[in-house]
């Protein structure tokens, strides 16, 4: 395997006391499409600032692309694509010259840029907006927008800061297939989502992070697989009766979660499970069966739901 | 339609021109944007000046000369006197503006400093970018005006053409005006009132359509620590004068640069640290 | 709903005309507004009393010992300050109108997306624009009490009449600010707001307010008496220097018109912008 561009041992960052990332440590390989995972507040969004060379780290080894971003900001960034949470689009200038002003801050020229700028267009599908505003696009097309920014350098790693949140189910499949093609091509992607289908669907491997640590790593699958049962049966009693319920459920499946919506039953066979629920005498308002995912791996690990 | 992804270009990013030229494609960047507001800029560069001209240079002038004669202050017309002064206020006026909306959009309302420092630009190019394209802005306003002075007759001496970099000198001496944009998080109002309290009053009591002396000495401080008076007062120098003792003309100079140097380092300080979150 | 508000809101529905615009509660927006500038921006308000104050000291203390005295346009020789001081007056109510109908306006138009929800309830457009002028008009009666106080306290109030100076810059902010509101319903764009400067900065430096405008050529002169601003400035000067004259009475008939004008407009726009 070729080496690492991200390498990160015991990567701090504390603002005034407290730690948003507190000792976090992780390799990315050329090539891979690597996540963080967590709810906000986790210390994604920081960890992605700083390995993009635009924080600067309290304590601990970072370096990309074989760099120190505290003495090659520019030189790493230069290599790298950016998709902030928050589009940071330039509202006084229309989609193309958005491109083109960016690009030149890579020191391309500017016939080069240009030519770019129109093919990066037509990758994210707006071809036909060349010439329009910026507030007057969608959610979904500032996003690509934003993403058609980011490859105008070529990066060798693009970053992803919750590339997807506040998109409609549509938008977001454009997008991941969008993304999908860069990783196809060979580009690092390095993501942070708090939507398990997404990490699940992009993602290679992972961490999840929690209050600025990491909770667990791996391929989504393995993860699943070490933490959870390989389905889930979901059971509703109505708000009031789930404790009661989950006491009468003990020993149906691996394990119990009870929520304050639903009651969950971690079993390698889900249907199985409901049979014996049934069986018990005991009457759910909604059954569901599902397969496992990564929300449960860090329910398992947090005793939280991701999105609160 | 093609959905494929563009080869990967055989030209690349170049961290070296990024670190030479980065200022430089800030004020690239700001010259695009000055498009969508093109008319209005130009209107205002044209039309300021002759307005202002044509209300003090002709219509207050006659008062003044009605009641005072035809050269009654430093020994030239009415419109000598105001005119190196008018060009300084206009300059500091574009200055301010990009010193406090400029600053805060660039940060917050439009974010585009986020953006440059996501690439490769650090923190000190972009407020560099910043005040380069201030100065275009400040040169191509005072050009603009000085070429209506010169038109309504009131250019006496060649060396009046120095109004434009005093007048450049004198917006770069707002500069800590930006400094305290930088560290502005939270647009209440607060333009508005540097605006009223602080930029309005530095204007109006700097001796500008008339000599600060004629204020009651209890008025006369605030022209003594305005950079638009030390600014107004450098270029009638060199408009008609000399009217006043060389050291004084260097602590113009002085005062103007200190402030501006000032300024523009505490802009970089606090701009770099609030990039880097 | 009470039988009252269920029988009044269906009458609203079904007759249409003034009472589909006007609810009579002009007060309900007009207390929204007093709220939200002491929750927020009182001290802006508060500062804006200042600028006429400095342009005052600045040029009535400055230009004045250059000028001497002043003809005005009733022919009587009047200190500077005090030629220029109801001038700034009335600068400062049509300033203030101004950015209350206009910018205010814009931003909650565009922004704060205030006035769908206004228009929602049974507030009609009329209710809303009266009661967005009526904001404008108490911080302009405001100002113009503070600056009348200047005045006196500098002795720049040369008769007893300077008293009904007050009625007359509301009336001025009145005009502007209903004119304004309207104006401002068609501009979509921070640019196109940027004109707004580009025609006031005219008006304020030629209507009468700095010197008379006898200085200029008469055709010059026909097309600032055209302006709101020259009126305002005229009206007001003659009230506070006790220079009476029928003249007066048309600067005072121009405003009238200009709010009538102002307030159809105005309501029009919010009805069709926001209800049709």
């Amino acid at each position: 395997m070729s080496a690492p561009v991200i390498v990160a041992t015991d990567l701090v960052k504390t603002y005034k006391q407290t730690a948003a990332v507190d000792g976090i440590s992780f390799e990315v390989a050329p090539g891979e499409s690597f996540g963080l995972l967590g709810p906000n507040g986790a210390g994604k969004s920081t960890t992605m600032r700083m390995v993009g060379a635009v924080s600067t780290r309290t304590s601990g080894h970072l370096s990309i692309l074989g760099m120190d971003p505290d003495a090659h900001g520019p030189e790493i960034r230069s290599q790298l694509g950016v998709v902030p949470q928050q589009d940071n689009l330039d509202t006084e200038l229309v989609v193309r010259d958005n491109l083109i002003v960016y690009g030149r801050y890579f020191g391309l020229p500017r016939s080069h840029v240009a030519q770019r700028a129109d093919e990066l267009l037509e990758f994210a599908q707006l071809a036909d907006r060349k010439k329009a505003k910026i507030d007057d696009l969608s959610g979904g097309m500032k996003r690509r927008l934003t993403i058609a920014r980011a490859l105008i350098n070529d990066p060798r790693i693009l970053l992803l800061d919750e590339p997807t949140t506040g998109l409609d189910p549509q938008a977001r499949h454009i997008l991941w297939d969008r993304l999908f093609r860069l990783k196809e091509q060979g580009t690092t992607l390095v993501l942070t989502t708090h939507y398990m289908d997404e990490a699940e669907q992009l993602c290679d491997r992972l961490i999840v992070v929690d209050k600025g640590r990491i909770m667990a790593e791996g391929a989504p699958a393995a993860l699943i697989r070490e933490h959870s049962s390989r389905e889930v049966l979901e059971v509703r009693f109505g708000s009031e009766r789930n404790e009661t319920a989950a006491a009468d459920l003990a020993g149906i499946g691996e394990r119990l979660e009870v929520l304050p919506d639903r009651v969950l039953v971690y079993a390698q066979d889900g249907e199985a499970a409901l049979v014996e629920v049934t069986r018990r005498g005991l009457e759910p308002i909604t059954s569901l069966v599902r397969r496992s995912s990564l929300e449960d791996v860090f329910l398992r690990l947090t005793g939280r739901s991701l999105i609160e | 339609m093609t959905s494929v992804i563009p080869p990967r270009a055989a030209v690349r990013a170049d961290p070296a021109k990024s670190r030479r030229y980065g200022a430089w494609y800030v004020v690239e960047h700001k010259l695009r944007a000055v498009r969508a507001y093109f008319w209005t800029m130009l209107v205002t560069a044209f039309g300021t000046p002759f307005l202002y001209l044509f209300a003090f240079g002709v219509g207050l002038a006659s008062l003044v000369v009605d009641s005072q004669g035809d050269e009654f202050v430093d020994g030239v017309g009415y419109l000598q006197f105001v005119a190196p002064a008018l060009i300084v206020n206009a300059a500091v006026l574009v200055a301010a503006e990009e010193y406090m909306f400029g600053m805060l959009l660039g940060f917050k309302w439009n974010a585009i400093f986020i953006g440059m420092n996501s690439a490769p630009l650090t923190g000190r190019q972009i407020i560099d970018g910043m005040f380069l394209f201030v100065a275009i802005r400040a040169a191509f306003t005072a050009g603009i005006y000085f070429a209506a002075v010169a038109l309504f007759g009131g250019v006496i001496s060649p060396w009046s053409v120095l109004v434009v970099p005093i007048a450049m000198l004198t917006a770069f001496a707002f500069s800590p005006v930006a400094a305290w944009s930088a560290t502005i998080t939270e647009d209440r109002g607060q333009f508005n009132i540097v605006n009223r309290l602080i930029i309005m009053p530095l204007s109006l009591f700097s001796g500008t359509v008339f000599p600060l002396s004629q204020l009651p000495v209890f008025l006369q401080w605030i022209g003594w620590i305005s950079p638009i008076w030390h600014g107004s007062e450098l270029s009638r120098q060199f408009s008609y004068g000399p009217t006043e003792p060389i050291w004084l003309s260097v602590i113009h100079v002085l005062f103007l640069l200190a402030l501006a140097i000032v300024g523009w380092r505490l802009t970089v300080h606090f701009s770099v640290k609030r990039l880097d979150r | 709903m009470t039988t009252a508000a269920t029988y009044r809101a269906a009458q609203r529905r079904d007759t249409g005309g003034v009472r589909a615009l006007y609810s009579g509660n002009a007060r309900a927006v007009l207390g929204r507004g007093l709220l939200a500038t002491r929750s927020t921006n009182w001290w802006i308000v508060l500062t804006g009393v200042f600028e006429p104050i400095f342009f005052l000291l600045s040029l009535g203390l400055g230009l004045g010992g250059l000028i001497g005295t002043v003809t005005d346009s009733a022919g009587n020789d009047i200190p500077y300050a005090a030629f220029i001081a109801p001038a700034l007056l009335a600068v400062s109510a049509m300033n203030g109108a101004i950015y209350d109908s206009t910018w205010n306006v814009f931003f909650k138009m565009h922004f704060g997306k205030l006035y769908q929800g206004m228009l929602a309830t049974r507030l009609g457009p009329l209710d809303v624009a009266l009661g967005e002028i009526s904001l404008a008009l108490l911080r302009g009666a405001a100002y113009g009490v503070t600056f009348l106080l200047v005045m006196q306290a500098l002795g720049l109030n040369l008769a007893w009449t300077a008293l009904l100076a007050l009625p007359a810059i509301l009336v001025i902010a009145f005009g502007f600010a209903s004119l304004g509101m309207g104006i401002t319903s068609y501009l979509k764009t921070f640019q196109q707001m940027e004109v707004i400067p580009l025609v006031l900065l005219p008006m304020f430096l030629l209507s009468a307010t700095f010197f008379p405008i006898t200085v200029y050529p008469e055709t010059v002169q026909w097309f600032i008496m055209a302006l709101p601003l020259w009126h305002g400035v005229e009206l007001v000067r003659g009230l506070t220097t006790g220079a009476l004259s029928v003249a007066m009475l048309g600067h005072l008939a121009y405003y009238l018109v200009m709010i009538a004008v102002g307030l159809i407009f105005t309501t029009r726009r919010l009805r069709a912008l926001f209800l049709d």
